[in-house]
């Protein structure tokens, strides 16, 4: 008995230090992110300081100069703009033809929505190049339409997957029903399918706004004033300029654009995983 | 209400297109066509021109582009640059991914338990993965950085280094690969373990069950029940890991821009430096083509695990 | 009002003859039901008449005239799902509305039509809610309302009883007779659940293999079979069968009783009957055994109503009987039945 208790407590505190020590690893750049944050420069580079603690008076200085002296809101703004663009065209896109190979194609259908799936795994650092031919042809240069034109490449074979997924999922007696109270079939799609869809939905705009923020190779290669620049280029190629590294604003930037949209993310996570598992669980 | 009734309408009123509207045949097609049309346009064109430039002569400036065979594969791939760069993709991609493999495996097992505060480890957990690479490596460039290191301020404190002889982790080859290893792991360590977790809560309860009876240990538990259970979704997690760790180029870009002295320069971002910031795209597109056999054989398995689960 | 007719319809799937030529009309104003196990091809046969699934061939009419290239909603009919496919995002109200809105119906008259439909089922209280705040018995009064509020010309149900407990079951079949009856509209109702087939339809069509084996009233499908499909099919125990030279009898586990629980010695026909295990039901006795004799090692079954008092025991052999009027003959090859012969 004792030493089945022993046994059960030793369980315990193993599986506490595992998770414990990966959250640890998983989260510490974001604690750090924060603590630095707040620390005065010369606090920063004093070796010697322990820099778990704050040695000299925490500051907002560099949040300040962030917001003031750099162009990182206009990033914010042009990322969201960029975004709001991509889920467009994502959800005009992605909708219906999800809903087409969930339903209307059958044995093709299943080919077509693997091989679409296929091409979220083209890398961009395989296309980019090409890509900045074409975007310079197209005069779409150092313009934040290069980057809502060429988003939609990721977001759509990835959201049409999930998207398949959730359609799949709906009872086929409901679209029948209203085919037989009177709507055509894209009539039933539109009255009773997509309105039954919208936590899916709400997924698919999640993650093609998290793929946009999340994106580097192309903002980098296609833009190159700083005014136009997104959140996740700016900041690591502005900020850090020559030697000089505002640690502290470097940090701020980081932790204030990666944190709330994580949060967000959790909140659906688990259809994102349904559809990364395609279909290898039942 | 009013799109109800125009439905309706429809089949009288434009009797000559209604009906599309109705067929499966028509209407299937018909609403995939945009979708793939933008793909084919902004993935297959592309695609088919970074074949095409591989083989040109074509550069940042120049409006022709001409066609020269072999010539730019025969002047890139005997440098040692691109040996560097393509042993290196390999060391990369594999290590990270056999060490994530590895680890998420057994922080999966832990998160099968349910506790108090799930939500929040499963959050912080999550982090890497959500956040924007670019700005999670700048958090690691700091973390690692030559004069202010946590790491190396925390193991002084510890007496396990001395305070001239601080490591520098991204100035040194060996430490500088093993760093970009490390952010890479914990860049992939996420996706991995939500795939695999997934894959261990989708065994049956009555299975384990059933095992538990049969007296099996934790070990054969584990390795003759479990883990051939979820062998699909390992190789599906193995899959995405290998494609995102073998054509990434933002941890070197933020981390180490390949340095030092070439040795974490991947095809990737060799492919870049040569291409964009040198210039020349032909030789550019030569290097970023030695993706697409990985990829290739990636789609095969990939193929192959989507038609099995199919069947079942 | 109208009638639902299918001249020579087939659907393949492949290989599979789902459905494989199936003639059928119903009557005005009739309640018939597709009755066979599953996979028989019923629910396809509904299917197809409603226009869900196209016709591989065949032509399908309702009111005379031919509807294959009409899509469901074109066809006045209704339809309730055995899910009962209710819009979940929809409150009772809007379910039952919803048809009359598809179909243009004037905005003023729906408040009216909706609570007409919402009273045949007892249901005004409930137009407020949503589908999953209901109980089961509550969903399939929504669904029926649904179908009735537009008043179509044909009623098709798929099995919309089968996912209500048993005894929920025996009163909704109940009110849905009632209510057919006085609508008088014609419906075709598909079941693999003989009871309530025999419980519901004017006529009963049963079906197997794609192909309806037999049409009839459920007296003459139950007497008169017309194949030993049918034969097993119906009645439960099935009809016990057996082999003489140049064909098969069969006789029902009721009809087989011990001689002396038979009205009149006259006409019968004697076997020994070896009893190996009884089965009590409450109101009857089922007798499990084989036959000796004249017809050694054959199995059947007898089914005793507990007035019967002869005494039975199991491992006993003892003397039954069937009147002779209650044989009925199959050819052994196609298994049609034939006319009758000395057993």
């Amino acid at each position: 008995m004792a030493a089945g208790t022993g046994r059960r407590w030793g369980l315990r505190v193993g599986h506490f230090g595992v998770v414990g020590l990966f959250t640890l690893f998983t989260a510490f750049p974001f604690y750090w992110m924060l603590v630095t944050t707040f620390k005065r420069t010369s606090d920063l580079l004093k070796r010697g300081n322990n820099p778990f603690v704050y040695n000299e008076a925490p500051t907002l200085e560099n949040l300040r100069v962030l917001f003031q002296e750099t162009l990182y809101v206009r990033w914010l703004v042009n990322t969201t703009l960029v975004g709001v663009a991509v889920v467009v065209i994502t959800l005009i896109l992605a909708i219906p033809a999800g809903y087409a190979l969930a339903r209307l194609t059958g044995r093709w259908g299943e080919q077509l929505g693997i091989g679409i799936f296929l091409t979220y795994l083209v890398p961009p650092t395989l296309l980019f190049i090409p890509m900045s031919r074409v975007i310079g042809d197209l005069g779409l240069q150092d313009s934040l339409w290069s980057l809502v034109l060429v988003y939609p490449s990721f977001t759509i074979p990835f959201c049409t997957w999930l998207l398949m997924g959730f359609f799949k999922a709906i009872p086929r007696d409901l679209e029948e029903a209203a085919m037989i109270d009177g709507l055509s079939r894209f009539g039933a799609f539109v009255k009773v399918v997509i309105p039954i869809s919208v936590a899916g939905i709400l997924t698919v705009v999640i993650f093609s706004f998290t793929l946009v923020m999340q994106e580097f190779v192309y903002a980098l290669t296609f833009i190159s004033s700083v005014r136009q620049m997104t959140v996740s280029v700016g900041v690591p190629t502005f900020l850090v300029h020559g030697d000089v590294y505002f640690w502290g604003s470097l940090m701020a930037g980081s932790f204030i654009a990666s944190v709330p949209i994580a949060i967000l993310y959790n909140f659906f996570v688990d259809r994102f995983i349904a559809g990364f598992t395609v279909g290898a669980i039942k | 209400m009013a799109t109800l009734e125009r439905d309706l309408r429809a089949p009288a009123a434009g009797r000559r297109f209604g009906f599309v509207l109705d067929r499966p045949e028509w209407l299937g097609p018909l609403m995939i066509a945009p979708a793939v049309l933008y793909i084919v346009a902004i993935v297959g064109l592309p695609f088919l021109l970074a074949l095409y430039y591989s083989v040109s002569d074509i550069s940042m400036g120049r409006r022709t582009l001409g066609f020269v065979g072999l010539k730019n594969f025969i002047s890139v791939v005997p440098t040692s640059k691109f040996q560097t760069s393509l042993q290196n993709t390999f060391v990369f991609a594999i290590v990270s991914q056999v060490l994530v493999i590895i680890l998420a495996n057994i922080l999966a097992l832990a998160l099968l338990k349910e506790f108090r505060g799930k939500w929040v480890v499963r959050l912080l957990l999550l982090l890497p993965w959500v956040a924007p690479i670019s700005l999670g490596t700048i958090g690691w460039l700091w973390i690692l950085d030559s004069i202010y290191s946590v790491i190396n301020w925390t193991l002084e404190a510890f007496g396990l280094i001395t305070a001239d002889g601080w490591p520098m982790y991204l100035g040194k080859p060996y430490l500088a690969m093993g760093s970009v290893i490390t952010v890479h792991v914990w860049r992939l360590l996420p996706l991995a373990t939500v795939i695999i977790l997934a894959g261990l809560t989708s065994i049956p309860k009555d299975i384990h069950d059933a095992a538990q009876v049969d007296g099996a240990s934790f070990w054969r538990h584990h390795f003759q029940i479990t883990v051939p259970l979820i062998r699909p979704i390992l190789l599906v997690a193995l899959l995405f890991g290998l494609v995102f760790a073998f054509t990434d180029m933002v941890v070197i870009f933020v981390l180490t821009r390949g340095g030092p002295y070439d040795t974490t320069q991947v095809l990737a971002s060799l492919a870049f430096f040569t291409g964009i910031q040198g210039g020349d795209l032909a030789e550019g597109a030569a290097i970023a083509i030695f993706l697409f056999p990985l990829l290739l054989a990636v789609a095969f398995v990939f193929l192959r695990i989507a038609r099995r689960s199919e069947v079942t | 009002m109208a009638t639902v007719e299918t001249r020579d319809v087939r659907k393949h799937f492949g290989d599979v003859h789902a459905v494989d030529g199936v003639n059928l009309t119903t009557k005005e104003g009739e309640f018939l039901v597709l009755l066979g196990p599953s996979g028989c091809g019923k629910t396809t046969l509904l299917r197809m008449i409603a226009g869900l699934e196209d016709p591989t061939g065949g032509e399908i009419l309702i009111g005379g005239q031919v509807v294959n290239d009409l899509p469901p909603r074109a066809r006045k009919i209704a339809m309730v799902f055995q899910s009962y496919a209710l819009y979940p995002h929809m409150r009772v109200f809007d379910n039952i509305a919803f048809p009359l809105r598809a179909q243009g119906v004037p905005r003023a008259e729906i408040p009216h039509k909706v609570e007409w439909a919402a009273g045949l089922f007892g249901i005004e209280k409930l137009l407020h809610r949503k589908p999953r705040e209901l109980s089961g018995g509550e969903r399939q009064r929504v669904a029926l309302a649904r179908a009735v509020v537009r008043e179509p010309a044909v009623f098709l149900l798929d099995e919309p009883l089968s996912n209500l407990d048993a005894k929920l079951r025996a009163s909704a079949r109940d009110e849905l007779q009632q209510f057919q009856r006085r609508i008088g509209t014609t419906t075709i109702y598909v079941t693999h659940d003989q009871v309530e087939a025999m419980g519901l339809g004017d006529r009963i069509a049963v079906m197997q293999g794609g192909k309806v084996r037999q049409i009839g009233t459920p007296q003459e499908v139950y007497d008169e079979p017309a194949d030993t499909f049918v034969a097993g099919f119906l009645g439960s125990p099935p009809m016990n069968l057996l082999e003489i030279p140049d064909c098969l009898v069969g006789f029902r586990p009721e009809h087989f009783l011990p001689k002396e629980a038979h009205e009149s010695p006259d006409g019968l026909l004697a076997l020994k009957f070896h009893i190996s295990r009884i089965e009590y039901l409450g109101a009857d006795r089922l007798l499990y055994g084989a036959l000796e004799g004249k017809f050694p090692d054959t199995k059947v079954i007898s089914k005793l109503a507990s007035t019967v008092s002869t005494p039975v025991q199991p491992g006993k052999t003892q003397d039954f009987a069937v009147r002779e009027k209650d044989f009925r003959f199959f050819d052994r090859e196609t298994g049609l039945r034939t006319r009758p012969r000395p057993v």
